[in-house]
């Protein structure tokens, strides 16, 4: 039975144990719950992965209505591998977590805390299973009510404001989907993607669409943090609670670039969005200037939760770089890089948890001699900020390659320097704690620390490994890349 | 005869184009004024003639929910927000050139994207052709339910029903991360209050309203009364598990409007009203969980007995009750703790 | 002139859109933003619901001797937009109560000002 219900089983495992957390009691047994639930959503993403693999897609149909007129779950490679990503990452950040929420969240909000956490994962996956347009929305906004409550519960009142904003800007982001979902039904009648890929074609050539496309672009690259439309970011990821930011930072604008990879390719169709539309004449500038200003501006950042807020608008700009050379070889890049970025930043940014937990800042004034207090996670924060640089043998440097191979097949030279020259300053800002933490004195009157408990060090070293191991064993993770962008361009729904 | 029809829908054409200008002025109207419960009550203003204006569109169902959320439940969020926090808005110096120019793109953008649509009205569009006929024309045959729209929302559509009803669950939720206490600092919501406090409360908030006191004795019930009605008619008429849910707990909102909040946490003691927030939810996951295993697919209520048509029947009264609670549920609480934030 | 009537209600709604769309991103006042918020999200469900209407169309309840009636799927929709739409209000709402207690203003400017002065 399992196997045949798998897509819906992936979404509402996670969404029965929310409302069950609020109910259970003694409160203690929240955590140890939510962590086999977690651990057992990304047991039934990994089987999905190995069935799409096997068997190509696969389609559930809800309520067992046939689409277009019910919805329908669609999972195919590229939809299979987020998923894998955001349930994994899901799963390491929740068994990371205990300690952390004890520290950073009062004990009595800590089950409704881990609810939130788990309605934010269920929301996430959601949108990368369906098949519909509007349930996209949907779930699109279960995942962003519930990150809006998540991040507000930083210490800092600055949280507040900076949900508040996200809330404003995540709003209108959604309402311009929601307007782009209704031109297009206004103009096919339907809301099944495939059925709109097909129908599109024929009134691909009417203003309305070319508005509808504009839109869902529009609100897309406001959820994906795009520069400049990125402005909720920096303050959201760096007053967050720190396993928050770890896991919205590693999947929340990964899965909105996976919709609009969806939109853009299986939807409109690459014919259009590029042939028509050129859409590429605004990508790949902005994605650009996003990887130059962002970088720039991360290397002036005191605060090193905002550094690396600031390194995630740069790196949101590289895999939209790669999606705007439309080819197999800048799709694989794009893709690759959203898989491999997400576990960098989620290394890093639990390598930033463990560092708050201990000394109780994240200023890199309060990080002198970081590297003699807490030696093990100091040298996690470099060796997945290698990765970031894009150093060979991490899987940062699987990204660049990619991305070099495709600037350069596609004969603009000039783009490939610049990416290389955009990796120096990555180097230097990831240098500023490097600097910090091993050739600056440990100040006279810090108190001993011990390294964080090996709870939370195994969850952040088994994403370094992975961002090691996949460097070095590049054909897993590049390979699906590749496949799914071959899927993508061929139109294939 | 056609005359006649076509005389009738200019009629309402007219309406229609008279709502609508109204619409204008109230949202110019909101841009204006300084006084922020002007523009809250504004804001009710325009919900309500947006659910006119969704009654002369046909869409029955939606414009009962305009009227009951955007109208009802919405403005009382923001007057609740509003004494917590400020009247006037800070007197704004300057227009705003930028937002005026991204405002100005936006929309002649989507002006120019209204060029090649289908007609107001126009029963050839494409969204009259395709998907949409078979509801209309099969889905009182395979459903069994003469409202088309509680059709598709509950059973062809019903799995965006229970993300939408997950959607309130968060939101109840997330309020609650925000606006309930501590336990550690004097808290009300939790504890059950004292008989003086109530006292000295209850004469604070409407002793006196000796009207209001005998009148809403007699309304609450009724509204209760119309709730249950609304809930389990939806399938007749317009109406359904959602507005019934605002109904229900609207009448709540009104007892502790008159007879105070504490009054009112003693019938409904949040942590209580908080499981059944939990429990509608888990109650709609069930209907579909259920029908996975009588062997059908999620949410396929057709399994749920012998006949489709009773199949879809009971999916579609449990499902639309597990909306219900859970609405009625996040709305009681969530006044609740808009109101406890005030009485630190 | 077909023209002009046959989108007369679109024109309109989406000048309502924009008069709400301007007030969000326009007013420093966290609650006048939402207000605009809910303005701009009302607007995209008439937009909604104008596109669904029939000419000579009635509400989509059985009823005898009816054969046309309105597209019932974007009331669907609406119904669900609508409670997305209260959804993030009350959660709007209630982040700027937490921002008045810690701010003691709900003015973005003044916020600003105290998170950067010293």
């Amino acid at each position: 039975m399992i196997a045949a219900h798998l897509p819906i089983l992936q979404i509402i495992l996670p969404l029965l144990a929310a409302p069950i957390c609020v109910l259970i009691r003694p409160q203690k047994f929240v955590w140890p719950f939510v962590l086999i639930v977690s651990w057992a959503t990304l047991g039934l993403a990994a089987m999905m992965l190995n069935q799409v693999l096997l068997s190509g897609p696969i389609s559930y149909a809800l309520g067992g209505w046939e689409a277009p007129w019910g919805i329908e779950y669609r999972v195919d490679l590229l939809n299979a591998f987020v998923i894998l990503l955001v349930a994994l990452i899901g799963a390491v950040v929740l068994t990371y977590a205990p300690e952390s929420v004890k520290r950073e969240i009062d004990g009595d909000r800590q089950p409704y805390f881990y609810a939130a956490f788990l309605l934010c994962l269920t929301g996430l996956l959601g949108i990368c299973i369906t098949g519909d347009a509007f349930n996209v929305f949907v779930f699109l906004e279960i995942s962003s009510l519930s990150t809006y409550g998540l991040i507000s519960l930083g210490r800092d009142r600055r949280a507040l404001t900076a949900a508040y904003n996200y809330l404003i800007l995540g709003t209108i982001g959604a309402t311009f989907i929601l307007i782009g979902i209704g031109l297009m039904y206004m103009m096919t009648g339907t809301l099944n993607m495939a059925d709109l890929a097909s129908r599109l074609q024929g009134v691909n050539h009417t203003r309305t669409i070319q508005v509808a496309f504009a839109f869902l672009s529009v609100g897309l690259t406001l959820k994906l943090a795009l520069f400049p439309l990125h402005i909720w970011l920096p303050n959201a990821y760096t007053y967050a609670p720190s396993v928050v930011t770890a896991f919205i930072a590693a999947t929340a604008t990964k899965v909105s670039v996976y919709v609009f990879l969806r939109f853009v390719f299986t939807i409109f169709g690459a014919d259009f969005a590029f042939g028509t539309m050129h859409i590429d004449y605004l990508l790949l500038p902005l994605a650009l200037a996003g990887i130059f200003v962002a970088s720039a501006v991360a290397i002036y950042q005191s605060n090193l939760k905002r550094l690396l807020a600031y390194s995630s608008v740069a790196q949101i700009g590289y895999i939209m770089l790669g999606i705007s050379f439309g080819t197999i070889t800048g799709l694989t890049a794009g893709i690759v890089h959203l898989f491999n970025h997400a576990l960098m930043k989620g290394a890093l940014f639990l390598a930033v948890g463990s560092i708050f937990l201990r000394i109780n800042s994240v200023q890199l004034d309060d990080l002198s001699g970081l590297g003699k207090r807490l030696p093990v996670t100091s040298f996690a924060f470099v060796l997945a900020g290698l990765g970031l640089i894009g150093v060979p043998l991490t899987v940062g440097f699987i990204s660049k390659w990619y991305l070099l191979l495709a600037a350069i097949e596609a004969g603009w030279w000039p783009v490939a320097v610049l990416v290389l020259i955009s990796s120096l300053m990555a180097l230097v800002y990831i240098w500023r704690f490097v600097e910090t933490a091993y050739f600056r004195p440990v100040p006279d009157d810090a108190p001993p620390v011990s390294e964080a408990p090996l709870l939370m060090q195994i969850p952040m070293w088994l994403l370094i490994a992975l961002a090691i191991g996949l460097g070095v064993q590049t054909s897993l993770t590049a390979g699906i890349a590749q496949r799914a962008a071959l899927w993508l361009l061929a139109g294939a729904p | 005869m056609s005359n006649f029809i076509s005389d009738i829908s200019l009629q309402i054409n007219l309406v229609d184009i008279v709502l609508l200008t109204i619409l204008i002025v109230v949202a110019v109207a909101v841009i204006r004024v300084r006084d922020l419960f002007e523009a809250v009550v504004l804001l009710g203003i325009f919900s309500l003639l947006s659910a006119c204006i969704f009654t002369t569109l046909d869409a029955v169902d939606v414009a009962f929910t305009e009227a009951a959320v955007g109208a009802g439940i919405s403005t009382v969020l923001f007057l609740a927000t509003l004494t917590l926090t400020a009247r006037e808005e800070k007197a704004q110096y300057s227009h705003s050139w930028s937002g005026f120019i991204v405002c100005t793109l936006t929309g002649g953008a989507l002006i120019y994207g209204t060029l090649d649509m289908p007609h107001f009205g126009d029963p050839d569009a494409p969204i009259h052709q395709h998907v949409a006929p078979r509801y209309i024309v099969e889905s009182p045959e395979e459903i069994g339910v003469p409202n088309m729209v509680t059709s598709v929302l509950a059973s062809y559509r019903g799995y965006d029903t229970l993300g939408e009803t997950t959607v309130i669950f968060t939101a109840g939720l997330t309020v609650l991360l925000l606006l309930r206490r501590d336990r550690r600092s004097h808290n009300r919501i939790a504890s059950p209050p004292t008989a003086e406090t109530t006292d000295r409360r209850g004469s604070h908030v409407m002793h006196h309203a000796m009207v209001l006191r005998v009148m809403s004795k007699l309304f609450i019930p009724l509204i209760l009364l119309f709730a249950l009605y609304v809930q389990f008619h939806g399938d007749f008429g317009p109406g359904g598990g959602f507005q019934a849910g605002v109904i229900f707990a609207a009448a709540f909102v009104l007892y502790a409007l008159i007879y105070g909040v504490e009054a009112a946490q003693r019938v409904a003691p949040p942590a209580r009203v908080q499981v059944f927030v939990a429990l509608g939810l888990l109650l709609y996951i069930g209907t579909g969980l259920a029908s996975l295993f009588a062997g059908g697919n999620f949410l396929e209520y057709k399994v749920l007995a012998h006949e489709a048509s009773h199949g879809e029947h009971i999916g579609i009264l449990f499902i639309e009750l597990g909306v219900g609670i859970t609405v009625a549920a996040v709305i009681i609480n969530t006044f609740f703790y808009f109101a406890g934030r005030g009485r630190a | 002139m077909s023209q002009i009537l046959g989108l007369y209600n679109y024109w309109i709604v989406i000048l309502l859109m924009m008069a709400g769309f301007y007030n969000v991103i326009a007013r420093g006042n966290l609650i006048k933003k939402l207000i605009g918020l809910n303005i701009f999200q009302t607007s995209v469900f008439l937009l909604y619901i104008s596109m669904g209407k029939v000419e000579g169309g009635t509400a989509p309840i059985v009823a005898e001797g009816m054969a046309t009636y309105s597209n019932p799927l974007p009331h669907v929709l609406i119904l669900t937009a609508i409670v997305v739409g209260i959804a993030t209000t009350s959660v709007g709402l209630s982040l700027v109560i937490r921002i008045r207690e810690a701010y003691d203003t709900i003015e973005e400017d003044e916020i600003q000002q105290l998170d950067e002065g010293p």
